[in-house]
């Protein structure tokens, strides 16, 4: 009898440490995209808070905690990361399950700007791109979301199909902001 | 060259996908020369255009973008559901 088991999408590629750089992965319990039905944005904004602790995000921005979070994903469309989505957010949203379509990574470190700034068209400076903001943009030719939790932490995501392309991708860009540090010392 | 999103702020052009001459679509079914005009005719202008493109690696919004083919001078960026097509 086949035994089945979960993989992560990037199962056996991560972590992976260059200098004082670190790109591992991260499993969030359920993500599920939320889009609101015309002119329901309030009303849904209210029932998140009520059932998770967390707003509707304004474009380009983040709203709760590591334990519940909402990412703003497009155009009138969230992420809740974290909880299983509670039922009452149905009433105003279309809900849609995306748990294991997603490959998320974090990427650490005093230079991790300067990685992402080799892959992505942002503006990544801290007065431009603050902790709790967040974009949907070009990751390494990858339609992704960047998102940065932290002055140095910043969480990348793209379709899972494409999770050893990214991991590639991010290496090749560490190594090189890394080797680029020691040749100017 | 950047254009500036209406919801996500000022974009590299790599984020955006082009898609042609903003028309406004002419009314009713039968067919009239607006419809030739509207099908297959396009001005090329040296200048002001008024043009449709796709915020795809972004939010998605479909734009409807002036600028200056001479100067390249990005004039105005609009929703599209909000200026029309």
């Amino acid at each position: 009898m086949a035994e089945f088991k979960a993989q992560t999408p990037c199962a056996g590629l991560l972590p992976v440490t260059v200098g004082d750089l670190r790109l591992t992965e991260v499993v969030p319990g359920r993500m599920t995209s939320l889009a609101p039905y015309r002119g329901r944005v309030a009303a849904l904004s209210e029932v998140m808070q009520a059932a998770h602790g967390v707003a509707w995000p304004e474009p380009g921005r983040i709203t709760g905690q590591a334990a519940a979070r909402a990412l703003w994903f497009g155009r009138e469309m969230a992420l809740l990361i974290g909880p299983d989505s509670d039922e009452s957010l149905a009433a105003h949203a279309a809900l849609t399950d995306q748990t294991d379509a997603w490959a998320v990574v974090h990427l650490e470190g005093r230079q991790a700007a300067e990685v992402l700034a080799r892959l992505c068209p942002l503006d990544l400076r801290e007065a431009v791109f603050a902790p709790g903001h967040t974009a949907r943009t070009d990751v390494a030719h990858m339609a992704g979301s960047v998102s940065r939790l932290g002055p140095q932490t910043w969480q990348i995501m793209v379709f899972r199909s494409m999770a050893t392309t990214l991991v590639h991708e991010v290496e090749i860009a560490m190594a090189r902001v890394a080797a680029r540090q020691n040749s100017l010392m | 060259m950047r254009l500036g999103c209406p919801i996500c702020g000022e974009r590299d052009r790599r984020e955006f996908y082009y898609q042609g001459a903003a028309l406004a679509r002419p009314e009713g079914e039968a067919w009239a020369p607006e419809w030739d005009d509207y099908i297959h005719n396009r001005d090329n202008p040296a200048g002001v255009t008024r043009d449709l493109w796709q915020h795809e690696q972004g939010c998605g919004s479909w734009l409807i973008v002036a600028r200056n083919t001479v100067t390249h001078e990005v004039l105005g960026v609009a929703l599209a559901t909000e200026a029309g097509a």
